[in-house]
């Protein structure tokens, strides 16, 4: 057994690379005031902290706007009027009976602005905005983004996409209501329903700027970990976090473009009288002038963004929980290439099964086949990385800190949610299934909880070093335990009503002779939803106080893992190493290596680690 | 842009962040139009398609792209090489070559419309409008970058900095990829 000694800040005064970068003190020209501090910040660490928060917002929003929904699902009869004050006129209480009843327009807009809110605001520039920059520079050693400007560019271009959509919610129309896909004609007609006039506008006017906001954000996050990457970092030395940032990156840069040709057809049908995805449509008894539209053409080109999106969600969380569960088993990351191919293709793979989403809206089943083969090709990339990380944990010695329990209840998420998909892929059993509530419990599992999961394990991880003090471990547990059940009690029971046909995207069951015996079900569903609600509730007070009360770090290094962020200072200032930045001499996961507990990437190879890989190669 | 850029390129980077970082973008756009000439393909499949000619403008205008790629290109060469004034003077020419273009592709607009094909019409004369303008949009964001170049030739004392070479570099490689979408968009009317 051999003891490796190193004094961190004697290893990166001597090892570590002088770029210079303290003799300008051009770093402060963007950190001179609390507004350039804080609110217009080229910071990476403070943007990515802002995306969090702002995300967090969001969150609350989308999921407030389930609890409602799921109220008139679980208490059809009840009378509702203690909500009235918020809905206004959107619920009506009959008089007679006391029974309340949401405008069924309306729950079609809270639908969609539940999906439209927590896919794109939450779980794609709240998930991969926060962590990629937080995390890239950070762990790839650098001082900050390729383009500090740009990146402050991508949150504010989020911040107002979200103002819009916000905005959205207050007219007198309502929000869009023809669900978070936007399929034509409820999109691509002003006339056809409330929400698609001046709510669709807005729905549209939003999504491109977020989409400006990613392709701001990504072209930033590829640019810096390719270019940037510190002395000794090779592609091979990254973080897995590192590697799904990225590819998560290129898919965004690669998919995003393609809703925005979508959108903008629609935007020509809505405006300019074109015929992309209209034809032969009758409004109230009125013929139409449109002719020749097809609206399965939007459906490709928005599910050629639509299913990448998904790995796009999923893809950060999956490093995330590579790295949380490999510092916490104190065990390297089981298959490290493994990994880094599969998320490779994953990757590859999530561009080519767009129309397992239109299995039932009319393709070609010749043309079915083919994607039904390559989204079942998906479970052996998706295997192979739960096979890892489920051999990263076998014989680990497990630290049950509230991010491992959550790292741990991903994979746990990622593998009954994953093993619906199988079902799903298969174009003959989405007869049966389409549109019922197995595909919402399916798609709820495996990239809506699962990628909270993920998140959740980020935050509680590396709350250390974005505010500099633990998060409180009791709420922190509580918080998981309460979720995990909570979030199997409410999406598992969907199987069962998907299994028996029960639609989504209907506003009561009661009056269907077929679907009424499933009301207490729908009842328990709800109150399994306002619990697990108000758990996030707990984690989100627990993150507030925790920034000001929390307990205080009082090493650089509080969870002894090896990657570059645990070696700048607790509070890190702009540009995140006060001297060089350290050079990388190892891989990212060498925990319990001869006996050593784990020795960070800056740490030079011994004699006898050099000779050994002089041997491998 | 930001000085960090500058600073921290060292090791990994054979390629300037932000050349790569426009690349990236070029990347992006160029899936933009590949999902919407994609879905001409597939509309064209389903029948009920109006065939017609293309405007004759939009073969000219082919040449009048190419000639401001190589104008542009020789206004960087002598721009390197010291020849203020003609770095000066082509840089001006493939500005008002710019402008022709994109005047020329309103007229050919117009005269799609004088023979009959609309835009809201047969989708086959829709995506023609949307795509070629979608194209204009774009060149927009070249053209203004050629005024930045402009304003840099005309205001700034003349001198050969690296970061003058970057930014005439990063206009350059745009303006060429607008020049290559157009070829290929064009191809693919042609061809379709």
């Amino acid at each position: 057994m051999s003891v490796v000694n190193y004094d961190e800040d004697v290893l990166i005064k001597e090892q570590g690379f002088d770029d210079h970068f303290h003799d300008h003190h051009h770093g402060d020209k963007y950190q001179s005031n609390f507004i350039t501090t804080y609110i217009f910040s080229q910071d990476h660490k403070i943007i990515g902290k802002q995306f969090l928060i702002t995300g967090m917002i969001w969150a609350i929003i989308g999921a407030g706007m389930s609890i409602i929904f799921r109220l008139q699902l679980g208490f059809p009869d009840d009378s509702l009027t203690w909500i009235k004050p918020l809905l206004g006129k959107w619920i009506t209480v009959n008089e007679t009976t006391g029974i309340g009843t949401l405008a069924p327009e309306f729950y079609y807009a809270l639908v969609t602005m539940h999906g439209t809110i927590l896919v794109f605001f939450v779980l794609t520039a709240g998930l991969s905005g926060t962590f990629s920059n937080l995390l890239i520079p950070l762990q790839i050693g650098a001082r900050d983004m390729a383009s500090p400007l740009l990146n402050m560019l991508s949150y504010w271009f989020f911040f107002i996409a979200g103002v819009v959509m916000f905005c959205s919610l207050f007219l007198s129309t309502g929000p869009f209501a023809g669900g978070w896909t936007a399929y034509p004609p409820l999109s691509a007609l002003p006339q056809a329903s409330d929400g698609s006039g001046a709510g669709m506008t807005m729905w549209v006017a939003s999504l491109v700027l977020f989409v400006v906001s990613v392709l701001l954000g990504g072209v930033n996050y590829i640019t810096t970990v390719l270019n940037l990457r510190t002395k000794g970092m090779t592609m091979w030395r990254m973080p897995l976090t590192i590697w799904a940032f990225l590819i998560t990156a290129i898919l965004g840069l690669l998919s995003f473009p393609v809703l925005v040709s979508a959108l903008l057809l629609v935007m020509c049908d809505r405006g300019l009288g074109t015929s992309f995805f209209l034809s032969e449509i009758f409004v109230g008894g009125e013929a139409l002038n449109h002719v020749g539209g097809s609206p399965v053409l939007y459906q490709h080109l928005f599910w050629f963004l639509g299913h990448p999106e998904v790995y796009i969600i999923i893809l950060p969380a999956m490093g995330l929980t590579s790295e949380v569960l490999s510092v916490h088993a104190r065990k390297p990351i089981f298959g490290y290439k493994a990994m880094v191919f599969s998320i490779l293709a994953i990757a590859f793979l999530s561009f080519i099964v767009w129309a397992h989403h239109m299995f039932m809206s009319g393709v070609n089943p010749f043309i079915s086949n083919f994607f039904v083969i390559f989204t079942l090709i998906i479970a052996v990339p998706s295997a192979v990385k739960v096979f890892n990380w489920i051999a990263t944990l076998y014989g680990g010695n497990i630290r049950f800190v509230s991010a491992m329990l959550f790292a741990m209840g991903f994979v746990s998420l990622f593998i009954s949610g994953g093993l619906t998909g199988i079902f799903l892929g298969n174009a003959a059993i989405d007869i049966q299934m389409h549109d019922t509530y197995f595909v919402v419990a399916h798609f709820h599992i495996v990239m809506g909880i699962a990628a909270f999961f993920g998140m959740f394990a980020g935050i509680y991880h590396w709350f250390p070093k974005m505010y500099g003090r633990f998060m409180n471990e009791t709420l922190g547990r509580i918080h998981f335990w309460g979720t995990m059940i909570g979030a199997y009690a409410i999406f598992w029971p969907m199987h069962y009503l998907g299994m028996a046909g029960v639609p989504r995207r209907y506003y009561r069951f009661d009056n269907f002779e077929t679907f009424s015996h499933f009301s207490q079900m729908n009842q328990f569903i709800t109150i399994a939803a306002i619990i697990v609600f108000f758990l996030q509730i707990l984690f989100v007070v627990n993150f507030f106080v925790s920034i000001w009360k929390g307990k205080r770090v009082t090493t650089k290094n509080p969870w002894g893992a090896t990657t570059l962020e645990w070696t700048t200072p607790i509070d890190a200032g702009h540009g995140n190493w006060p001297g060089n930045i350290p050079a990388v001499h190892r891989w990212a996961y060498d925990y319990g290596k001869d006996g050593v507990e784990f020795i960070p990437q800056i740490v030079p190879l011994t004699d006898e680690e050099k000779e050994n890989e002089a041997d491998l190669h | 842009m930001d000085l960090s850029v500058k600073k921290e390129r060292r090791y990994h980077s054979k390629i300037h962040p932000q050349k790569f970082a426009l690349w990236a973008g070029c990347a992006s756009i160029v899936m933009l139009f590949a999902a919407l000439t994609s879905a001409y393909i597939v509309r064209k499949a389903a029948g009920n398609w109006l065939e017609f000619k293309l405007p004759v403008q939009f073969f000219y205008n082919t040449l009048v792209i190419i000639i401001s790629s190589i104008t542009l290109q020789a206004s960087y060469y002598f721009f390197k090489k010291g020849n203020a004034q003609l770095y000066r003077g082509l840089l001006v020419v493939s500005f008002l070559l710019a402008l022709v273009f994109l005047g020329m592709q309103y007229s050919g607009w117009l005269s799609m419309e004088s023979i009959g094909v609309e835009l809201a019409g047969n989708p086959s004369g829709s995506f023609v409008y949307v795509i070629s303008g979608l194209h204009a949009a774009h060149l927009l964001g070249g053209i203004a970058a050629i005024i930045v170049a402009l304003v840099h030739a005309f205001i700034l004392k003349y001198k050969v900095t690296n970061q003058r070479k970057l930014r005439f570099e990063l206009t350059l490689t745009y303006w060429h990829f607008m020049g290559i979408l157009w070829i290929y968009l064009l191809l693919f009317f042609i061809l379709q």
